[in-house]
């Protein structure tokens, strides 16, 4: 079974994150970038469906500039069999970024198709769901597992208050959440084999689609800073401040 | 104009977050329906009707969408909703789910996660997890919308809105549902919860944290960690708050034994007050808290339990 996995290039998650002085947008000049933390844990899912003989080729796509080739070999290193890079500067926001991952899925004819949840980014939660909507899938969002039994996966779903299960005709769509795995490190000789994997680049005009942005962004502003208040001398003065001054006891 | 909200329930009772998202609505202006869609909800109509600003009430039940599966609920958001000018949903583990997938299915986009409504068109909304606000404004015909409820003051149930059945049954027939599973804690979730306690590395074990746990059940709280006590595996990650854990914006956040790294600041500086425990008085923490104890946690939280009960 083909597995695809999805992985964005996105802003180290240890970063402090800053807002452009002119509030255009966050400053990424010079700033350490990084595999997306769900999409880790998406390509991990991934490799341990491939140990298991479940999987039997992991394909991982990016789609942004040049530099995601980076995320890519990082994935090839963690055990995924070869890349394809959908190369574009523009911004691609997540209904093109579904549309350009359903033609690679039309293309490649994965079993099961692997995203994170979310970006830390743009925060959208919304490509995996959308791809799936697309092709025609069903998805599994939020998975805390995942088990392919034979033409159908079962996806045990974080959801608010607990856990809930679903089962998926396959081909599917599972977007990861963070109990599903603890993503591996790569190894060192590893890391030398994923650039020999191969790595196929393309372009959204290469795959037909229109890549252009429905939602502009009028500004981005740095959130209200918060003031540092006061310090209290004991617990007693802690509870009488919190009943009686901030009242949310 | 003409708004859409999608009503989240568990079948029996409306969840209180869908009254903050018509209040979103009537921020936007317009004739507002809401659409109940699951299995044996006549109780939760009537309880959307009652939602103030509330126009009619839209009812499809059916089997097919009993469990909220989102391949069935997209299908029939996207029928119902072709004719209104927005869909709104709350950003809960439900709305994320099948909401982008009706956005595509109208070939829409999506504003996730609004805190704010600037205009008709024009939503504010948190990224990088809050390190960053947003001002986007949408040129699809139809916005399609998830509001976080926390940033919205509910709406009055004082109103009395017609309801009306639908007979669309949209089954995609892609999925099944097999089971679940509740959180056994009689606490409330952690997303949603009014009153946070978390715990951080300076808690130095998992049993430590009963001791949280006891303040928790004294306020009616819920009880988080920070990512360094899920990395030292004090806790499950699923206590994790931050910016790759849950993001939340409680009445009332009380950090003990957190030092404050960024990755955490992002998960709860939106609480309304911030209380540190401490005692490390140059840890970063102490610069968004509102009251500061710089104390050595495990006499501090003891007291503390003991103080709240006198007061609760």
């Amino acid at each position: 079974m083909k597995v695809l996995v999805a992985v964005k290039r996105v802003i180290d998650y240890n970063v402090k994150v800053r807002v452009k002085p002119d509030n255009t947008g966050v400053d990424l000049a010079n700033v350490k970038m990084a595999m997306n933390p769900f999409c880790e844990i998406a390509v991990e899912e991934a490799v341990r469906l491939k140990e298991k003989g479940v999987a039997s080729e992991i394909v991982v796509v990016s789609i942004g500039p040049k530099a995601a080739q980076e995320q890519i070999r990082t994935a090839l290193a963690l055990g995924a069999d070869r890349g394809i890079h959908v190369e574009t500067d523009e911004e691609v926001q997540s209904l093109e970024a579904a549309k350009l991952l359903k033609s690679v899925v039309e293309k490649e004819e994965p079993k099961l198709v692997i995203l994170g949840k979310q970006s830390i980014d743009s925060d959208n939660n919304q490509t995996g769901q959308m791809l799936a909507a697309l092709s025609g899938m069903g998805q599994g969002t939020f998975a805390s597992e995942v088990v392919v039994e034979g033409d159908k996966v079962n996806v045990t779903r974080e959801v608010d208050g607990g856990l809930m299960t679903v089962a998926l005709n396959l081909p599917a769509v599972v977007t990861t959440d963070l109990r599903l795995n603890e993503p591996r490190y790569a190894s060192l000789p590893n890391i030398m084999k994923a650039k020999k994997k191969p790595l196929d680049t393309t372009t959204p005009a290469d795959l037909g689609v229109d890549i252009a942005a429905r939602l502009s962004t009028l500004k981005v502003e740095a959130p209200a800073a918060r003031q540092a208040g006061v310090k209290v001398a004991d617990v007693a003065e802690l509870v009488d401040k919190l009943k009686n001054e901030a009242k949310v006891i | 104009m003409s708004i859409l909200v999608i009503a989240e329930h568990d079948n029996s009772s409306l969840k209180q977050a869908t009254l903050s998202v018509v209040a979103a609505a009537k921020a936007i202006g317009g004739d507002i329906d809401v659409l109940v869609a699951g299995e044996n909800v006549g109780a939760v109509a009537e309880a959307a009707a009652k939602a103030e600003g509330v126009n009619k009430v839209l009812v499809a039940d059916n089997a097919a969408y009993g469990h909220f599966l989102a391949e069935n609920l997209s299908e029939l958001v996207a029928e119902v909703g072709k004719g209104y000018s927005h869909i709104l949903a709350a950003a809960g583990t439900t709305g994320k789910d099948f909401m982008p997938r009706a956005a595509a299915l109208l070939d829409v986009a999506q504003v996730s996660d609004i805190i704010r409504v600037e205009s008709d068109d024009t939503f504010v909304r948190p990224i990088y997890a809050g390190n960053a606000i947003a001002t986007v404004k949408s040129s699809d015909s139809i916005k399609v919308i998830t509001v976080r409820p926390t940033a919205f003051d509910a709406v009055a149930e004082s109103g009395s809105a017609a309801v009306e059945a639908l007979d669309t049954v949209k089954d995609a027939g892609l999925s099944t549902f097999v089971g679940e599973e509740k959180a056994e804690s009689d606490r409330p979730d952690l997303a949603s919860a009014g009153i946070v306690i978390s715990g951080g590395r300076g808690m130095q074990n998992g049993d430590n944290f009963k001791m949280l746990e006891q303040v928790a059940d004294v306020l009616g709280a819920a009880v988080g960690a920070s990512r360094a006590a899920v990395d030292a595996g004090f806790v499950p990650n699923d206590m994790q708050v931050g910016q790759t854990g849950k993001i939340v914006a409680p009445q009332l956040y009380v950090a003990v034994g957190i030092s404050g790294a960024i990755q955490h600041l992002a998960g709860m500086s939106d609480s309304k007050v911030i209380v540190a425990i401490n005692k490390d008085e140059e840890a970063p923490i102490f610069q968004v808290a509102d009251y500061g104890l710089v104390a050595d946690l495990f006499e501090a939280v003891p007291q503390l339990e003991e103080e709240l009960k006198k007061v609760v």
